[in-house]
C-alpha cells in the first residue's frame, strides 16, 4: 500500500486504507521524537516551504520540525512579511515559489480551495494546512491517531464534537474523517453555529451539549471562530459559555474517563474550564505531539518518486 | 523489493531446511560467544523483519548456550535507505524497536541475507543515530555475495554462490509459517 497522491487537499479525497497507512507510517516516525538525535536522513536534499496566510503557533511549527527531524530543508513564508503585502496575487506567489524547486509547500489561506488552486498549477506537492471554513486535514489525521493511541481502536467508538461546527475547518475534517473510519459523531452548539444539513453530513445534530457527551469516548471542544463570524450569530460569549461550556459539572455527567480533545488554540473559560483541559483525561497536549508525527508520515509519503513521472 | 515480487520466478533449488537452519543458528550463536568472550554487554538487533526473528531465535541459542539473557531489539532502515525517492513510491516505514540503550554495548546486527550490503551500510547509519555501541559486528543467515560497499559479516550461517539475476528467499516460521532458504530464479533467463 502506498498514497498515490501529490498532494493532501482534504480528508473526503481520502480512502480509508489511506487514512490507516499514514496512520501507520506516524506511529513509526513516532519513535524518532524519543531519541537523543532527532534526526533521520530520509528527506535529505527535499525542501518544504510553508506559506501561512493565516496566523499560526501549533501547525506552522509542527510542519517545521517534522520536516527538519526529516533533514529536510525548511523555509517559512509568513505572508505580512512577504511581496503578498505589496499586492502580489497567490498564483503568482506559488509560480515564483515553484521557480526555486520546492517538492512541498504547505499552505494556510482564507480562502476555501486556495491550496487546490496551486495543487492544479505547481510542481510542487501541496499540503492544505487550513483553507478558511474549508477544511483542515492534517489536524484531523493527527486527532485520529491520538484517539487510536489511547483507545487502541477507531471503529465503533462514539466522539461528541461541540462548538461552532459551522465555521470549523477542524469540524468539518474530523466528520469526514471519523465517518470513513466508522466512528459515530454526534455535534452539539448553538443552533445558529450548527450544520444545516447535518444527515447529509452523517452526523446527529442537537443543542443540547449535556445529551451529545453523555455517552461519548471522546469530547471534542471547538474554538468559537469569532473572526468568520457575521454579528448575529451569537448574543455573548459568557451565554455560549453558560450554555455549551465544558465545565468539570459537565463532565461528571459524561462517561467515567471521557477523554478530552481540542485542537487549540483554547480559550479557558469560553469553551473549556482550565481544570478540564489540564486534566488527567484531557489529551489536548498528546494531539500537539502527536502532530509531529501525523506531518513526518505525510512528508514522507507523498516525497516519493512522482515528481519524474510529470 | 516490490518490483521483483512482480516478476515471474520460479524456484530453483532448496539450500537449507529447518534443520540447517537451526544447527547454523546454534554455530553462530557459539560463535558469538567465543568472539565476545561471553555475553557482558551483549545485545541483539535484528533488522525489520526476518532479522528480528532470527535475532530472537539467536537470543534463545545464547539462553541455552550461557543461560543469560540477550536483549533483542528491532531496527527499521527505510528511513536510512540510498534509493529513497529515486524509484517508484515510498517504502513501507516499520517501527524501530529498541528497549535499551546502545550505549557502550557490543551489538550484533542480525539480517537474513547480505547482498550488496547497501542495508547493511543503512543500518550502520540508524544505529550510530541512536548512540555509541562499543563494538559492532554483523550476523546474516546468509551470505550470497555480489558486494558494493566494503563490508562483511562476522558470523555467516551459510555462504551461497548465486548469480546477480537470482534472488535469495529466506522463509520463516514466524512469518512464513515455514523454515526453509530457497534460491529463485527469474523464468525468463532460462
Amino acid at each position: 500500500m502506498t498514497l498515490k497522491r501529490k498532494d493532501l487537499l482534504t480528508i473526503r479525497e481520502l480512502e480509508p486504507e489511506e487514512i490507516f497507512l499514514i496512520l501507520e507510517t506516524a506511529d513509526s516516525m513516532k519513535e524518532i521524537a524519543s531519541r537523543e538525535i532527532k534526526k533521520v536522513p530520509a528527506l535529505r536534499g527535499k525542501t518544504v516551504i510553508n506559506l501561512f496566510y493565516e496566523p499560526s503557533t501549533r501547525t506552522r511549527t509542527s510542519f517545521e520540525i517534522a520536516g527538519k527531524w526529516l533533514s529536510a530543508d525548511v523555509v517559512n513564508i509568513s505572508t505580512s512579511a512577504s511581496s503578498v503585502t505589496k499586492g502580489e496575487s497567490l498564483l503568482d506567489t506559488g509560480k515564483t515559489l515553484q521557480a526555486m524547486h520546492p517538492d512541498v509547500v504547505v499552505i494556510r489561506h482564507p480562502v476555501p480551495g486556495a491550496p487546490k488552486i496551486l495543487a492544479d498549477r505547481l510542481q510542487a506537492s501541496i499540503i492544505n494546512a487550513g483553507d478558511g471554513a474549508h477544511e483542515h486535514p492534517t489536524q484531523a489525521l493527527l486527532d485520529l491517531f491520538t484517539i487510536r493511541e489511547r483507545l487502541g481502536r477507531l471503529e465503533g467508538l462514539k466522539v461528541a464534537i461541540v462548538g461552532d461546527i459551522s465555521h470549523s475547518r477542524v469540524a468539518r475534517s474530523n466528520i469526514q474523517a471519523m465517518r470513513k473510519v466508522g466512528i459515530e459523531v454526534r455535534v452539539a452548539g448553538p443552533a445558529t453555529l450548527l450544520p444545516r444539513f447535518p444527515e447529509q453530513l452523517g452526523v446527529e445534530a442537537t443543542t443540547d451539549v449535556e445529551d451529545a457527551i453523555a455517552d461519548a469516548d471522546v469530547i471534542m471542544m471547538l474554538r468559537i471562530q469569532r473572526e468568520r463570524h457575521g454579528p448575529t450569530m451569537l448574543p455573548s460569549l459568557r451565554e455560549y459559555s453558560r450554555l455549551f461550556g465544558l465545565t468539570v459539572e459537565r463532565v461528571k455527567k459524561a462517561k467515567e474517563g471521557v477523554l478530552i480533545m481540542h485542537p487549540g488554540p483554547i480559550n479557558r473559560g469560553v469553551e473549556i474550564a482550565p481544570e478540564v483541559a489540564d486534566g488527567p483525561y484531557s489529551l489536548i497536549l498528546d494531539q500537539v505531539t502527536n502532530g509531529v508525527a501525523i506531518r513526518m508520515g505525510l512528508l514522507y509519503l507523498l516525497t516519493g518518486g512522482q515528481r519524474t513521472e510529470r | 523489493m516490490p518490483s521483483e515480487a512482480a516478476m515471474q520466478v520460479h524456484e530453483k533449488a532448496q539450500i537449507m531446511d529447518a534443520t540447517t537452519i537451526q544447527r547454523a543458528l546454534t554455530r553462530v550463536a557459539h560463535e558469538i560467544v567465543e568472539k565476545n568472550k561471553g555475553t557482558a554487554n551483549l545485545v541483539l538487533i535484528g533488522l525489520r523483519s526476518r532479522g528480528v526473528d532470527l535475532a530472537r531465535r539467536l537470543s534463545q541459542c545464547l539462553k541455552q548456550i550461557e543461560g543469560v539473557d540477550v536483549p533483542v531489539g528491532a531496527l527499521d532502515i527505510t528511513l536510512y535507505r540510498d534509493d529513497l525517492g529515486k524509484a517508484g513510491r515510498q517504502p513501507a516505514v516499520r517501527k524501530t524497536e529498541i528497549p535499551f540503550s546502545v550505549e557502550k554495548k557490543r551489538v550484533v546486527l542480525v539480517d537474513d541475507v547480505l547482498y550488496t550490503g547497501r542495508t547493511t551500510r543503512a543500518a550502520l547509519d540508524g544505529l550510530m543515530d541512536l548512540g555509541r555501541p562499543a563494538v559492532i559486528q554483523l550476523a546474516v543467515l546468509v551470505d550470497r555475495g555480489h558486494r558494493e560497499l566494503p563490508i562483511r559479516a562476522d558470523y555467516v550461517g551459510k555462504n551461497i554462490p548465486t548469480a546477480k539475476t537470482e534472488q535469495v528467499q529466506v522463509m520463516l516460521q514466524e512469518e512464513d509459517g515455514v523454515d526453509r532458504v530457497v534460491i529463485l530464479k527469474n523464468t525468463d533467463d532460462q
